[in-house]
């Protein structure tokens, strides 16, 4: 305080400057007690104002301001003031909060004396916007066209380019070795994308078994989800075919990252897919993600090696260090397994029906 | 051209003089003021009524590492631009940038042509072109100018404006300092920008592990589930951070240690401006007491703390009295606890003081998200402070002071999540995936310290604790209130007013010229956010009747409600945005408009 008051040495309308930290501890007083004062107030009793207004300090011209009088807190000029304020409550004990003038306000309530800040808001309706931009009274007007064009563009328009590889991983288990990918990137703004994935897998020394490819159309619907639409082009072995897509990808409560599709192929052939994941994050940068994958198909498809119902499904296990977020190798388990006819289709073809990967990968975003 | 530039080695800081001669201390020539030698490089100043400044690409030195930036006659920061109160400032600005560039007076009232936003107040300077900016200078105290073209404030574009009162000067002081914190990083603002909309949060390094549950860190198991189960976590405080980031101060990193002398038992000013990009600040000179004089450039009634926090943009004076012969660390804590800015007072150069670690990084609570009203009944009163006694700084409702109150997220965290996104809340909110959430109870935050401050066992300054020095020049009550949603996704990194980026709509917020109206800057995000209006000063509605303090950018803090009522006397179109840079890139932006009434369309 004594820091304070030498501050202010030789300004003495900084008399009432209380610093607001010596008016804490004011919480329980009530009655009519004097109290320091809490901010700075005119000195006189403001006992010849018009009621309420009566210490507001206004300028003499403005004793009932147009705006006052559009709330009803005063009348202009011909109505007469009120007599006084009430003498057991002055102005600023009542500002205070000390006490309640019993002369009332005249329309509606408000906190007596208030001044500033402390009054309430009137309600007068916002003006229509502008028809014009003022800069271009000034400037010449294709110059700030253009200049006001970019600053839109500037601020919320940008578009962005990604991809990333969630998969790319050598796989080791029970005869050949193999290999798999899954990618995605997109192009866009916020809300309107084109999305193309990619994902196959294959064992060494073989032909690629599948590599399928989708260019999607992706536009955000809520806050977490993207609906996708678009084809889906499936090569590699088996028949090479195509499907219209529909599907989502977002952000589910609880943190998971989930995707799941439609698809209708060129033979009229109806299947779908679910997967999602987790990245359970052991330290900052040591992360385990368990992930899983369902796929369902309405119908037989033989000649892909799809049976209806949960043709198969596929859980896995990654722990994953992160050098960087955008570079972080990894290594886990997979099992994967196939049910009823897909299953049956497999052992025809003299292929498991389950079996367990170890992989080793690097999951990379550019 | 001719230009008076005051050689750049004269210290910003040596005028040892006191009340009025203050004011005269910057028109002595450099040799005059009375420093110590020694000294790490001082921000150069430029003074007088025809200045000019050049904006280049250079390099900068930050702890030993080179990067690519961009400065302002040759320095970052930039110089010190230094006026007078009642002055014609006339600034011929350069743009040496194969880019268009602008800078914009943050802070000052002048005509809306000469604020230098593009494709607002005017079309930016061109590359390799000029402008001139001439302005009345109509005010007093601590500014800042930066650019307001895409992303350059990021690399090193920015720089301290004082303006001495042409009367004397309330604050008597010694010797003054000026501090400039920035954030700086080897990745370009682009990179940055880009990393955030991919991957959000790429930069938080301090978030929730198993490890951390093992070990009994943070939230509980239950805490984290009901958390999850509303996509929040906790630990995003600050978007861009230390992980990323070196924090300066006027240039220069922790390591290289920027040193500012002062006379044992010397009043000594520090003008901190907060020029970083992304970065909030909670400011403290441990084991000395500091004393605030001014809040963005006006002045306040002496306010003695021992810790700030300080949202990008906002500037405070305060006195600092260090009566002993020793040094003393100046601290810049960034909000979210993953690194300092840091710089050494002390009575000769070479003097090093402790250096304190960094706090433990907060935690967002369940206030943050918007349900500040929950922990304090469905009515939000408190019996034992009433709302009049609150308004006049008397008490502080229980539910204000109950920031960090784990207690409150005790109960219903799981039940609420259906009530999140609830627009019902907000009607005039567009219902757009750039809303993640809308707080379904938020309260006034003004009287809260911010993020991580509630329990630090010393004074921290508040809102509610300012106090303008003068009386405010326009007392009437406001003709009428303007709500303003502070709307995101985290997730998707997207920012708005309204759920509406600048992108998306053209429109402007109009207002007429001479009303006066109440703005209620609702946070809807657990984000907090730095909302700056161009051309005007506003009065924060925190109780203080017709002493409320001025300022012209105001942080909202998570979840939180931030009123001020401001006359819209300054006639034009002016921008109004969040000063956290990627967020106005993002989108949080609008343009606002005064126009003289019947003018509108």
């Amino acid at each position: 305080m004594t820091r304070a008051a030498l501050l202010l040495a030789g300004l003495s309308a900084f008399a009432f400057a209380v610093p607001a930290a010596a008016q804490s501890g004011h919480a329980g007083h009530g009655g009519t007690h004097p109290a320091p004062m809490p901010m700075p107030m005119p000195e006189k009793p403001a006992s010849t104002g018009a009621g309420d207004h009566g210490q507001m300090e206004m300028p003499a011209e403005a004793t009932c301001a147009p705006e006052h009088a559009a709330m009803g807190h005063c009348s202009p000029a011909d109505a007469p003031p009120d007599a006084s304020a009430d003498p057991a409550c002055p102005p600023e004990h009542a500002a205070m909060g000390h006490c309640t003038p019993t002369i009332a306000p005249r329309t509606e309530p408000m906190p007596s004396g208030a001044v500033g800040t402390d009054l309430p808001a009137g309600d007068a309706p916002a003006p229509p916007p502008p028809g014009d931009w003022y800069a271009d009274r000034l400037y010449p007007k294709a110059d700030m066209e253009h200049s006001r064009h970019a600053m839109m563009l500037e601020n919320g328009a940008q578009t962005t380019a990604f991809l990333s590889f969630n998969l790319a991983e050598y796989q080791a288990r029970k005869g050949r070795d193999g290999y798999r990918w899954d990618a995605e990137g997109w192009y866009g703004g916020d809300i309107n994308r084109v999305t193309v994935k990619s994902e196959g897998e294959g064992n060494f020394g073989e032909a690629i078994e599948s590599v399928e490819t989708q260019l999607l159309y992706s536009r955000a619907i809520d806050a977490y989800f993207n609906l996708q639409a678009g084809i889906r082009q499936d090569l590699g072995h088996g028949p090479d075919r195509t499907y219209a897509t529909v599907g989502f990808e977002g952000l589910a409560p609880y943190w998971f990252e989930v995707e799941g599709a439609l698809f209708l192929s060129n033979k009229g052939d109806v299947s779908a897919r679910i997967e999602g994941y987790y990245d359970q994050r052991i330290t900052q940068k040591l992360v385990l993600q368990p992930m899983a994958e369902f796929n369902i198909a309405a119908q037989d498809v033989p000649e892909s090696g799809i049976g209806s119902g949960l043709s198969d499904m596929e859980l896995g296990l990654r722990l994953r260090y992160e050098i960087v977020k955008e570079f972080a190798p990894y290594v886990g388990v997979e099992w994967a397994r196939k049910f009823g006819d897909t299953a049956r289709f497999a052992r025809a073809a003299g292929e498991g029906a389950s079996g367990v990967s170890f992989v080793m990968g690097l999951r990379a975003w550019f | 051209m001719r230009v008076m530039q005051i050689d750049r080695r004269r210290f910003i800081g040596g005028a040892a003089t006191g009340g009025a001669a203050a004011a005269l201390a910057a028109w002595f020539p450099a040799w005059a003021q009375p420093v110590s030698a020694g000294l790490k490089a001082q921000l150069p100043t430029v003074s007088g009524d025809d200045i000019t400044l050049r904006i280049a690409r250079q390099t900068m030195r930050v702890d030993g590492k080179v990067s690519r930036a961009i400065g302002i006659n040759g320095t970052i920061p930039g110089p010190l631009v230094r006026l007078k109160e009642g002055q014609q400032a006339r600034l011929t600005v350069v743009n040496d940038l194969d880019e268009e560039s602008s800078i914009h007076w943050h802070g000052l009232i002048l005509p809306f042509h000469m604020d230098g936003v593009p494709g607002v107040s005017f079309p930016g300077i061109k590359a390799r072109s000029t402008f001139v900016y001439e302005f009345p200078v109509v005010q007093a105290g601590t500014y800042w100018y930066h650019s307001h073209s895409g992303l350059q404030e990021q690399i090193g574009h920015y720089g301290p404006i004082v303006i001495d009162p042409k009367d004397a000067d309330p604050i008597g002081y010694d010797r003054e300092h000026v501090i400039v914190l920035s954030d700086h990083s080897q990745l370009s603002p682009e990179a940055i920008f880009r990393k955030l909309k991919v991957n959000p949060g790429h930069f938080n390094m301090q978030r929730q592990t198993l490890g951390g549950l093992l070990a009994g860190e943070d939230q509980p198991l239950k805490d984290r589930i009901e958390w999850g189960a509303m996509r929040m976590d906790p630990t995003d405080v600050a978007d861009v951070n230390g992980s990323t980031y070196t924090f300066l101060i006027n240039g220069h990193g922790p390591r290289d240690n920027w040193t500012a002398l002062f006379g044992p038992g010397e009043r000594v000013r520090l003008r901190i401006v907060n020029a970083s990009a992304m970065s909030i600040f909670n400011v403290r000179i441990p084991g000395l007491g500091m004393t605030i004089v001014q809040a963005d450039g006006l002045n306040v009634v002496p306010l003695p703390v021992d810790e700030f926090q300080i949202g990008v943009a906002e500037t405070y004076d305060v006195i600092v009295t260090p009566a002993a012969d020793r040094a003393y660390s100046f601290i810049a804590e960034v909000n979210d606890r993953s690194g300092m800015a840091r710089a050494t007072l002390a009575p000769r150069a070479g003097m090093v003081a402790a250096v304190p670690a960094l706090r433990k990084r907060p935690l967002a609570t369940m206030k943050d998200m918007g349900m500040g009203a929950m922990d304090s009944g469905a009515g939000g009163g408190d019996a034992a402070c009433a709302p009049e006694h609150a308004a006049m700084g008397h008490c502080t409702p229980a539910d204000a002071a109950a920031a960090g109150d784990h207690a409150a997220m005790g109960h219903g965290a799981g039940g609420m999540e259906h009530s999140m996104r609830d627009f019902s809340v907000a009607p005039q909110v567009k219902r757009d995936p750039s809303v993640q959430t809308i707080s379904p109870m938020p309260v006034d935050r003004m009287g809260e310290p911010g993020q991580g401050l509630e329990d630090v066992g010393h004074k921290v300054l508040t809102y509610r604790d300012l106090v303008a020095l003068e009386r405010n020049p326009d007392v009437r009550a406001p003709s009428r209130s303007l709500d303003i949603h502070l709307t995101g996704n985290m997730e998707r990194f997207m920012w708005s007013f309204d759920g509406v980026k600048m992108s998306d709509h053209h429109e402007p917020i109009p207002f007429i010229e001479g009303e006066r109206v109440r703005v209620n800057l609702i946070n809807d995000s657990m984000m907090v956010h730095p909302i700056h209006l161009h051309g005007h000063f506003f009065e924060l509605v925190t109780g203080k009747g017709d002493r409320a303090p001025r300022k012209h950018t105001v942080i909202v803090q998570p979840g939180g409600i931030a009123t001020f009522d401001f006359t819209a006397d300054a006639l034009g179109d002016w921008a109004f945005h969040c000063h956290l840079l990627y967020h106005m890139h993002a989108g949080m932006m609008r343009v606002v408009s005064v126009r003289p009434k019947g003018e509108a369309a």
